[in-house]
């Protein structure tokens, strides 16, 4: 099965490749899932994942990102950095204008970093080492760091730093905005309806600034709760495009096979979803670096990956996926060796213990994922009790520390200095909190590098040191690596250029187009 | 009969109180805190961002002061700000209970029809193989879970025949107006209001053809034979008309039951209601929304049973209405 998966990636790859040489064709409409429904559509004040894909052509950056994670021109034409790499320099595109017509300009790029600074989390911790913003004329925005920033140039995508309408914003609640319901942005579609628990509608706009696109005439974005429902929808042909996540993976292969059905793993390149199982460093039999050690060696990965995942994505080696920058492999390697793990737990002086292993309640996938860990752990002599949760209560356990094995999957975006080092540094120990370092791991080394690694140039410098906080931390485990997931887009062959960038369907789908 | 409403309706107004004060402790017991659902959701969990959103959320206050605000609120028909959905709960729910009366409504008429017509066939043949028939269809979609019945539908009506849509209200894009679009919504509708109304159609099946075989012992049954009356007018007349007492009392109950299968239903055929919004505000801890729901829901099964206590009067004229 997972060979076949793999055909259809390259055959995917292929189709994409020749798309690439035929001429895009005007009109038509094309139908996806979205799932869950999204809370909100306005970008700068909700940051989830189907926000995202559904805004992502409403709003746009200043820039893109090519799958290998290169900046490109989007609201912002060109860009220069200054030799002491601390003054980046950004002109903007001329002639583009707001869905309601008014013109963007450097105003807007100024009001959009203080509105986010206060609303988006992500993107205030991004804007931490921005001295001064300004704006010498209406196309030129400077940004001025404290101190050099490595991956300044990676935190523009339109996710990251939405760009929003200073004159619909200035001066309201931006809670209740009416906007907010009705969002305008700059980009390749129009926000025109949306029903909700049905379907939400984009509309091309007439006046986008690349001339000729968007292709599509509308998307509409079908909301339908059930996985298998979601599934059967594609089926019968009511839905073209099921983006990453949408459906079970044990259905992956199956509707792989459908006529005229392409399958991709692209478009996650910037995200690159990294999954681990969170080890409590702090209390019982994990404070013993030996157990954690033991844990990597006892679960047959690959089994989760070729059987679990369906032969997506990758064995993880540790806290950086493959896909981003300063990866190295050069590190410890854990292959499946019970008879290692065994003999580690027997050093450590490991009695049996009770472990609590929290699954997570994201769907089908994950709870088989659950069941095959713990499986391999109770084979090497570990007591494993599992614990039910939905996603908030699982949650709460792992904010207040009442755990000892937790799943979790989570984004990198790019550079270890954005999505690696948040969980790993000591600073980001904090009771109550999710997604930092909720496994209690501090080591001053890797405090220092991590510090170092995002102000530090050139980027050969940098390299040296993360390759370096990758040694150090895949040696200590304090948590085990398992995949870099990879989240399947399928579709309809007819559906041309649907993901051209790092952020795949969460880009918009102003490349796109429809083969008649 | 006034009186006997108005008296009904200030109770139930107590009763929902009630339902409100001891829902906003319930909840609450419940794992799991709203800003860390909201800042996961974002991506992003540093304390400021979780501090912000409790304190923008008001769920930074003392508990009793957060009752004090919700109640009053209620009090004055405002059900408060959904977190989640950065919108006012009463419009979200507004916006989706239109589809679940019809869902709910729909399948409420299927499974009593379908329920007391099968029910009245296999009392009228009891001990034949029709009876037996009924009874064996009746118990099949009892005993299967909703969401089996749901998806099996699905798979022999949508894909293999394609003869009805898999999930939806309308066809979208289609832009449908007047009797087109009619006809449309009631193409959707009847996988999930036949998959809903099965179930509970047989609990009525059971009921009726068990009550109208008690009912055909009574000596009236047998005067009414003497006097030389019709078969089919002693089944209706006198038999059936006194066999829906309890029938109609299980329907009152069912009322609450309903909604709570609705939220499945309207999972699987991606119906827009009320019942998702209820789950998924559940998931993401979305306490004013899911209160909210509660107190539509409630106000929904208090209005039901008061109907049902009405419609004993017109069943049997003999029962008055104490005051």
């Amino acid at each position: 099965m997972p060979k076949r998966v793999l055909l259809g990636l390259l055959l995917a790859c292929g189709l994409t490749a020749s798309a690439l040489a035929q001429e895009p064709k005007t009109g038509g409409v094309i139908n996806a899932v979205i799932q869950p429904e999204p809370p909100g559509l306005m970008l700068a004040l909700v940051q989830n994942g189907p926000t995202q894909m559904v805004s992502g052509n409403i709003f746009e950056g200043l820039l893109r990102y090519s799958p290998k994670l290169d900046p490109q021109p989007e609201l912002a034409e060109s860009w220069s950095v200054s030799e002491d790499a601390k003054t980046y320099s950004f002109k903007l595109r001329k002639g583009v204008t707001w869905h309601d017509g008014k013109p963007f300009t450097a105003a807007d790029v100024l009001f959009s970093i203080e509105m986010l600074k206060q609303t988006h989390a992500r993107a205030r911790t991004n804007l931490a080492q921005v001295d001064k913003v300004e704006a010498p004329d209406d196309y030129t925005v400077v940004f001025t760091l404290k101190q050099p920033f490595g991956p300044f140039l990676g935190i523009f995508e339109v996710g990251s730093m939405p760009m929003v309408p200073k004159h619909l914003y200035e001066g309201t609640d931006w809670k209740t905005n009416p906007y907010n319901n009705a969002p305008v942005g700059t980009g390749p579609f129009m926000f025109k309806e949306w029903q909700k628990g049905s379907f939400i509608r984009l509309v091309k706009n007439p006046n986008y600034y690349e001339r000729g696109k968007p292709y599509l005439d509308e998307i509409y974005w079908q909301i339908i709760p059930d996985a298998a429902a979601r599934s059967v929808a594609y089926e019968t042909g009511k839905v073209d495009v099921l983006p990453g996540g949408s459906v079970e993976n044990f259905d992956v292969p199956r509707l792989s096979k459908l006529k005229d059905t392409c399958v991709t793993g692209a478009g996650w390149e910037f995200f690159s979803p990294l999954a681990w199982l969170w080890l409590n460093n702090r209390q019982g039999p994990l404070a013993d670096k030996r157990v954690r050690q033991a844990i990597m060696y006892a679960i047959d990965r690959d089994f989760a990956k070729d059987v679990i995942w369906n032969g997506l994505g990758k064995v993880a080696t540790g806290p950086s996926a493959s896909t981003i920058k300063y990866y190295t492999d050069d590190v410890r390697k854990y292959p499946y060796d019970p008879a290692k793990a065994k003999a580690l737990l027997k050093e450590a002086g490991y009695k049996g213990e009770k472990i609590r292993l929290l699954p997570l309640a994201y769907g089908e996938t994950w709870q088989r994922w659950g069941e095959a860990v713990k499986q391999n752990l109770q084979d090497v002599g570990m007591t494993i009790e599992t614990i039910a949760t939905d996603v908030a209560g699982g949650n709460q356990k792992i904010g207040d520390w009442d755990y000892d094995i937790a799943f979790t999957y989570l984004y990198q975006y790019g550079d270890p200095a954005l999505g690696v080092g948040r969980n790993y540094i000591s600073s980001n120990i904090a009771k109550g909190q999710v997604f930092n370092n909720v496994e209690g791991y501090s080591n001053p080394e890797i405090d220092k590098l991590f510090a170092e690694g995002a102000t530090a140039t050139p980027d050969s410098k940098r390299k040296e040191i993360y390759d370096k906080a990758q040694k150090i931390l895949v040696e200590d485990v304090p948590v085990a690596w398992m995949l870099e997931l990879q989240f399947p887009t399928i579709m309809r062959c007819k559906v041309k250029n649907l993901i051209t960038t790092g952020i795949g369907v969460n880009d918009g789908f102003k490349d796109a187009w429809l083969d008649k | 009969m006034l009186s006997f409403v108005a008296q009904r309706v200030a109770k139930g107004v107590i009763v929902l109180l009630a339902i409100v004060v001891l829902n906003f402790f319930l909840i609450r017991l419940a794992p799991g805190d709203p800003a860390v659902v909201m800042a996961g959701e974002a991506g992003a969990s540093d304390q400021v961002f979780v501090k912000q959103l409790r304190e923008k959320f008001g769920l930074d206050k003392p508990l009793p002061e957060q009752l004090f605000i919700y109640v009053k609120g209620v009090v004055s028909l405002d059900l408060g700000f959904s977190f989640r959905q950065q919108a006012p709960v009463a419009k979200l729910i507004g916006e989706r209970l239109p589809a679940t009366l019809l869902l709910t409504l729909t399948a409420f008429a299927i499974s009593l029809a379908l329920g007391i017509l099968f029910g009245t066939f296999a009392a009228r043949f009891a001990g034949t193989f029709l009876d037996t028939g009924i009874t064996i269809f009746a118990l099949i979609f009892y005993a299967m879970p909703i969401f089996w019945v749901a998806l099996m539908g699905i798979l022999l009506f949508s894909v293999t025949f394609d003869w009805l849509p898999s999930f939806g209200y309308e066809t979208v894009g289609a832009n449908l107006t007047g009797l087109a679009h009619a006809v449309d919504v009631a193409k959707h509708l009847i996988m999930p209001a036949m998959t809903l109304g099965l179930f509970f159609m047989a609990t009525y099946t059971r009921m009726t053809r068990a009550s109208m075989l008690e009912v055909k012992r009574l000596d009236f049954v047998k005067t009414a034979r003497a006097k030389g009356l019709s078969d089919a007018v002693i089944q209706r007349r006198h038999v059936l008309r006194n066999a829906l007492l309890p029938v109609v009392t299980l329907a009152g109950v069912h009322s609450g039951t309903l909604i709570g299968g609705a939220v499945i239903t309207e999972t699987v055929f991606a119906w827009p209601g009320i019942g998702r919004l209820m789950y998924d505000a559940l998931l993401q801890r979305d306490y004013n929304l899911l209160l909210g729901v509660f107190v539509i829901c409630s106000a929904m099964v208090l209005i039901f049973n008061l109907i049902t206590d009405l419609v004993y009067r017109l069943v049997d004229p003999r029962i008055e209405y104490a005051s």
